[in-house]
This record gives C-alpha cells, structure tokens and sequence, in this order.
C-alpha cells in the first residue's frame, strides 16, 4: 500500500505546471487534492513517475459571478463549493452536489478541477456540471480552451484534456430553476451506485455510473422537451445504456435504479 | 528525498522524507506521534484523520510534501498543556464514546473539526458528519452523544439528499 516512488515538482503558476506536463509527457501527473490519485497510486493502478503539485495555486481558488455565468478556479475544493455563499445563490445545484462528495475530511482536499479531469462515472459533481451544461478552461502550452462538458468525458476515467493541458476555470451558468440530484447508494461515504443530476426544470439531465463516463441522458430531455410528464421521461433514462454490473448492482438492476430515481429527481425539480 | 517544515502541534518540525511518504507514516515513523492510527490504508475508515490547517484531513491520503508549512494537530495535540482535556475527549470520555479505542483519536478529530465546521449540528448532522470514521465496535450512540454534547443541539448539518 505505498506508492511507487516519483519524482515531486511543486508548480509556482499554472504556466509552470504546463511547462513541467510538457518537460515530462505522459509519465507525469498533476497533484491537485489528491482524493483520486493518492488511492489508485497506493494501489499500483497508477505510477507516474513525475508529480506535479498545483494544490499551491491559490489564485486558482475563487468562485466568481459575471453576466450570468458562475466561474470556479480549478483548485477550489469541494468544502468550498459546499459553503459558498454565492453559490448557495446562484447556482444551489453546484453547492448541494459538492456536500455530498465523500465525507468532510474528503471534502476539505478534493478539488473540482481534479474530480473532473480524474473522469471518473461514478462522481457526483461531473454529473452537475454536465447536466448544468457547464464548459470546462483547459490551459496548455498554446493558450487557453473552452471544452463543453458534454466533449469533455470521452472514456472510462478519460477526459479530453491533452497530456500537457491542465484544467483551469470551470463554468455554469448560474440559475436556481427546478433543479435535483439524487444520489443512491447502500453505505454512507460511498460512491453513488446510481445518481440522477437535473438542472433547469429538466432541460439538463445527466446519469452517474450508468456507463463509461458521465451521461448526458438526451433521450429524457428529450422527453421533457416535448412535454412528456415526468413518469414518461424517466421511463426512456435507460434506453440505449450499458451500465456497468459489480458487487452492488448488476446492469439491470441500475437500470432499473436510473429510471426510478430520474422521476424522484424531475418530481423534485418541478416537472410533474 | 525532500525536506518539509510541518508545524506539528505547535512545534516546528523539520523532515527528510521521500515525495511517496505519506503524511501519516511521517507523522508515526519519523515524528514518533503513534496516537494517529492505521486502520483501513485506504481513505475509508478515518482511523488516521489529523487536522491540516484545522481541517479534517485523512493523513493517509496525503503525501508528506503536501502537509510542507502546514500546521498538523494530531491527538497528541489537543489536550491542554497541564494535561486538561480537550472539551471533544472530555465528552469522549463522559459519554463512554468508545469501546476498544482504535477508533477514537480519528473520531475525535474528525468531531473537532465537524463542530467547527457545521455550528448547528444535530443528530443527523453528526452521523453525517462522521460518517468517514468507522467504529467497528459500531458504539456509534455514545459517539454521536459525546459529539452532540459538544456541539449543542440545532437544525443543521452536511446536506443529504433525500433518496
């Protein structure tokens, strides 16, 4: 359970930590919170023999509102999320999915930048920022780019992030209508089974551990879009998956959950 | 090897450590403070949470050279310097918050920093709340009464949803 030995650079600036990405390749990996990568470095999963340590990059912790549009430094942790004035506000959706990450001690290192480029499905907060229809910053050596969420995942715990690029601003845009998340699982602390992200009265729906990456679950705003009542759109949440099966839950039976808990989470954002 | 500063209960310690030291294996093999345990190595069960910055943190998913300036308070540090008990281990110990022990410097620190966090706790919020500390002796009742005690009883807590 220790870790294969690395090389520790610390990033003085973000154009640092893209210098050092550029330097070492694909051997090497930002450390930001460290909730997704210390675990699968003590497992042997990953090995990267150089890190990079942006969790110093303070000015990349701020959230910020502008025009309508709710802007988070990467480096900002779930914590802050969770207790953020503005947000509670602006976008209650980003505050209430980041309270339900892990447990606090996990939540005083995670980061958002570092949940979503981990790329994990089975996290809660890129299902918030999918179904919010967010946009992700990404800096590399070239300058900066705006990767919509729903380009963003492209593989299990694969992103569309370059080996030299790092996540720095993450967008939504900033609203309180009808939104929900519902979040199922058997024991406290763990990653959701299933989870159930809908933002804008149904208009952005995304699915949690329903398959390779975070869903967007078009067929189901679809539905909402044309009117169908609740009950009939979470009927279709499914359709066209393959979800994962493991220990708590064989593919059907998630199935099973999306839909049950797509129309706990549409009755809760106000579509009847 | 790296060398790191941590202020470690208030006493400025200076380490060499490999980057793969994690904190708490710094904190136990080099620094001698054995009062943070070990328990499920594997970021679930909370038996090796310390306050970094007076958060909870889990000392075993943090490298060493992340902690480097940080202030770190174990168990050994919360206790008065005459030897009183902190307020959490007082109530600890009032309310027999434990059973075989290995738990409980993880619960209680996690308890410090919860309080802190979340000043109008109830008894939901508490088991919320500490729901990353695991007592397999599942004494959970005393340790939610000791932490409520301290906490004093209000409305809120770490949000839940609803499923």
């Amino acid at each position: 359970m220790i870790p294969a030995s690395f090389d520790y650079e610390v990033a003085e600036s973000a154009e640092h930590a893209i210098a050092l990405l550029t330097e070492h390749g694909d051997e090497a990996k930002l450390l930001a919170g460290g909730h997704s990568l210390i675990p699968m470095m003590r497992f042997r999963l990953a090995t990267p023999t150089v890190l990079v340590d942006v969790g110093r990059l303070d000015d990349l912790r701020y959230i910020n509102a502008d025009n309508g549009t709710i802007s988070i430094g990467a480096l900002t942790r779930h914590s802050e999320l969770e207790h953020s004035q503005l947000l509670a506000q602006s976008c209650p959706m980003m505050a209430s999915v980041a309270a339900l990450v892990g447990d606090p001690a996990v939540r005083h290192r995670g980061t958002l930048g570092g949940t979503l480029a981990h790329s994990d499905p089975a996290s809660d907060l890129p299902a918030a920022v999918l179904a919010l229809g967010g946009t992700i910053v990404a800096r590399g050596p070239g300058g900066d780019r705006e990767i919509a969420a729903t380009d963003f995942f492209t593989g299990y715990f694969e992103s569309a992030l370059a080996d030299d690029e790092m996540i720095v601003e993450v967008r939504v845009p900033a609203g309180d209508a009808g939104w929900n998340y519902q979040k199922f699982n058997r024991r406290a602390q763990d990653w959701a089974i299933v989870g159930v992200a809908v933002a804008d009265a149904g208009a952005g729906v995304s699915l949690v551990n329903m398959g390779s990456t975070p869903l967007r679950a078009s067929a189901v705003e679809a539905a909402v879009a044309s009117g169908a009542s609740a009950a009939d759109a979470a009927a279709v949440a499914a359709e066209g998956l393959q979800p994962p099966s493991d220990l708590n839950a064989d593919a059907d039976y998630r199935r099973h959950l999306a839909r049950v808990f797509t129309q706990r989470a549409l009755n809760a954002a106000g579509v009847a | 090897m790296e060398s790191i500063t941590l202020a470690v209960n208030g006493t400025e310690r200076n380490l060499e450590v490999e980057p793969r030291t994690l904190l708490v294996h710094a904190l136990r093999d080099e620094l001698r403070l054995t009062g943070t345990n070990i328990g499920c190595d594997s970021s679930s069960c909370g038996a090796c949470t310390v306050l970094v910055d007076g958060q909870s943190a889990k000392s075993c998913t943090m490298f060493a050279v992340q902690a480097d300036g940080a202030d770190i308070t174990t168990i050994e540090g919360v206790a008065d310097s005459d030897g009183a008990m902190h307020p959490m281990q007082q109530a600890f110990h009032e309310h027999h918050a434990l059973q075989c022990g290995y738990c409980t410097p993880g619960m209680v620190m996690a308890a410090i920093s919860l309080v802190e966090e979340y000043p109008d706790l109830d008894d939901q919020g508490v088991r919320h709340g500490l729901e990353g500390n695991l007592c397999r002796c599942t004494g959970y009742q005393n340790i939610v009464n000791a932490v409520l005690a301290v906490a004093g009883s209000g409305s809120a807590g770490p949000e839940r949803s609803e499923s």
